[in-house]
């Protein structure tokens, strides 16, 4: 079985915050790591490879660095990495990300199964998992939590819904994106890091991928993003006092004055 | 083609551009500004420099777009019942519609749905599209997919709005890829450009921690999703005059490569994104036991339980009752956080209660800084004593009659 895993290089931290006096946007440093959703659905790839055999192919699209996270993703046991990276690719929304990672997807070749995290932390949309399934014409399902089987030609999965959770039987090939309650990721181990510091990660820029030019990066992308701002900040409210029974009765009265009680 | 450009002479060096580009891709060498290539055209620098030394020009494609009008919901429904986010987003749709004096469109797919339809009606849609059949009791993305994009290549509506729930989430991207038109996801405020006919739109980002207003020029529709809890419920039209259009299902363009085998509904109403209330619990509880106590308070109020990642990653409480950056955001009236610090990723998820009351033995919590009201103590103690003064209350309710 042949499982293909999509992953991201995100910032380390998200806890990027605007100063609402300057406006300036305040970084805390600019280490990047693995999405961290991303790294469930590489355990996943290999928790199902080590019952069904096949090879794990893992897949990113970004700046050269991003080779970091696929050496990362192949330390944890991925056999193979391919990098998408062309200032061409700069730029891209949610459509054009997975018109590219399709591209890139039809030259890997042959796969059963496509797993993506849930969503990114930093572009935080949830988009590019199905709109890659549309884009390669395959079904997908959606925050998976558990794959209870695969068969030889379809997977049988639980996926979270709003009020509770549903088995869901997919035809392979298919494309999941899946939830971190699904496994606990492995760590990697010192014979996997220097397996990845000698396996050869393929890198692929837009002239390798047989795609229409117009739909990469910036170009292929209708969204536009025309201002960032703080949001609206909360003010901090008052802390009860008195002794505990006070406290609590003034709750209940400041609740009660709110109708919240 | 989209660029950048640095005006020279208008530039201070005051380096606020630097700081500001969230992906680190302007730096100050030699003393002048440089943008990377990879740059984005976030505008981020732009909204920040005083001196207009910043400059972005787009490409303004001129097409002609007049063939589309009108904004269209999307009608989820769930076993028959039409999902509340829709009465929200027909309550936006129509403020935005009237806006340019266009109409207001819903599509509803399912069986059964006759009721619905008519219930639609009166919360003034102008046309509803009705796919009633019995092969479409349940949610199938590859159906769902085909018959909706299908009625907007026929309807061509400018703007088409879907609730950011587990299906719409699902469905809108695989909607917009086969339309091969912009989505932006999870979208706070929505507003539209009445001249130019665009759609307005504002999302968290980075966690919550920064807004971006968004706009999609040269495609149509403009697809949003749209966070439940956020607009206003639409109101009922006294005399409504829309009509429902009954669509036919073509049943041999469909091909499910999906099947819901079976569902299982979560108990003690664990749908935390659309509960009014919720009291959650964290680290500071110090142990499982804990929940049983946020169970009683959410009972004596209401509502519902939820937790930090903390408590979820202890194992006290499953995934499903996760609040924050990597579990469900929530926007309840009240939120009552228990031994939760307030981490930037849990505030990500809820900072935007209405009213947040935060109990915690550390008073030095940054929980305290976005709640109304704050009480410092041991859980164990405020909880019990907080669900006896609400009980007291119920039972004075009671009493008078109420």
């Amino acid at each position: 079985m042949n499982i293909i895993v999509c992953i991201k290089q995100v910032p380390a931290s998200t806890e990027i915050e605007i100063d609402p006096e300057t406006g300036t946007l305040m970084r805390e440093g600019t280490l990047s790591t693995v999405n961290p959703f991303d790294r469930y659905a590489i355990e996943e790839a290999l928790r199902l490879k080590e019952i069904y055999g096949g090879e794990v192919t893992v897949l990113s699209m970004g700046p050269p660095q991003a080779e970091y996270a696929l050496r990362f993703a192949v330390s944890m046991g991925c056999e193979h990495a391919v990098l998408l990276s062309d200032k061409a690719f700069a730029g891209a929304d949610t459509l054009a990300t997975s018109f590219t990672l399709a591209c890139g997807i039809r030259k890997i070749g042959r796969f059963d199964i496509i797993i993506c995290g849930v969503k990114t932390v930093d572009g935080d949309t949830a988009q590019v998992g199905p709109g890659l399934a549309e884009e390669l014409e395959i079904p997908h399902v959606c925050y998976v939590r558990k794959v209870l089987e695969v068969t030889n030609g379809d997977i049988l999965v639980e996926r979270m819904v709003d009020e509770g959770y549903e088995t869901v039987k997919a035809l392979l090939p298919c494309l999941m994106t899946i939830t971190k309650e699904i496994n606990e990721p492995r760590f990697p181990t010192l014979q996997g890091k220097i397996f990845s510091l000698n396996t050869c990660i393929k890198i692929w820029n837009s002239n390798d991928l047989n795609g229409n030019s117009g739909r990469f990066g910036l170009n292929g992308s209708p969204t536009q993003v025309i201002k960032v701002f703080p949001p609206r900040k909360r003010k901090k409210g008052t802390l009860l006092t008195g002794t505990l029974s006070d406290k609590t009765k003034k709750l209940v009265e400041k609740l009660g004055e709110l109708k919240l009680v | 083609m989209t660029k950048i450009e640095i005006i020279i002479k208008n530039c201070n060096k005051c380096q606020r551009c630097v700081k500001t580009c969230p992906f680190g891709y302007i730096s100050f060498i030699n003393e002048s500004l440089v943008i990377d290539e990879n740059c984005t055209y976030c505008s981020a620098c732009v909204s920040v420099c005083k001196k207009k030394a910043i400059l972005i020009t787009r490409k303004e494609e001129k097409k002609d777009f007049s063939g589309y009008r009108g904004v269209l919901v999307f009608g989820e429904q769930r076993e028959g019942k039409v999902a509340d986010v829709v009465y929200e987003l027909v309550g936006k749709g129509r403020e935005l519609a009237d806006k340019v004096k266009e109409d207001l469109y819903c599509v509803l797919v399912g069986n059964g749905m006759e009721d619905s339809a008519y219930e639609l009606i009166t919360y003034g849609v102008d046309k509803l599209y009705l796919f009633n059949d019995t092969s479409l009791a349940k949610f199938k993305e590859d159906t769902y997919t085909t018959l909706i994009t299908d009625l907007v290549e026929e309807i061509k509506p400018s703007i088409f709005l879907i609730g950011a729930t587990a299906i719409g989430r699902s469905l809108a991207p695989r909607i917009a890829v086969r339309l091969k038109t912009g989505l932006t996801a999870d979208c706070t405020e929505l507003d539209i450009d009445a001249e130019k006919k665009l759609l307005v739109q504002t999302r968290p980002a980075f966690g919550g921690n920064v807004m971006a207003t968004i706009i999609c020029p040269n495609h149509r529709p403009q697809m949003a999703t749209v966070r439940y809890k956020v607009m206003r419920k639409a109101e009922k039209k006294p005399n409504p005059e829309g009509e429902i259009v009954r669509k036919n299902v073509n049943q041999t363009k469909i091909r499910d490569r999906t099947k819901i085998v079976d569902f299982f509904r979560n108990n003690d109403g664990a749908n935390i994104t659309g509960a009014e209330i919720i009291v959650a619990g964290g680290k500071g509880l110090g142990q499982s036991d804990g929940f049983t106590l946020m169970k009683e308070l959410a009972d004596a109020l209401g509502g519902s339980v939820g937790a930090s990642r903390a408590a979820v990653d202890e194992g006290w409480i499953p995934y499903a009752n996760q609040v924050g950056l990597s579990g469900k955001t929530v926007r309840p009236k009240l939120y009552i956080a228990c031994g939760i610090s307030g981490a930037v990723q849990h505030l990500a998820g809820m900072q935007t209660s209405d009213v947040i009351v935060a109990i915690n033995k550390d008073p030095e919590a940054p929980i305290f800084n976005v709640s109304e009201f704050g009480i410092v103590g041991d859980i164990y103690k405020v909880v019990p004593e907080l669900i006896m003064e609400l009980k007291k209350k119920t039972s004075a309710k009671n009493t008078r009659g109420i």
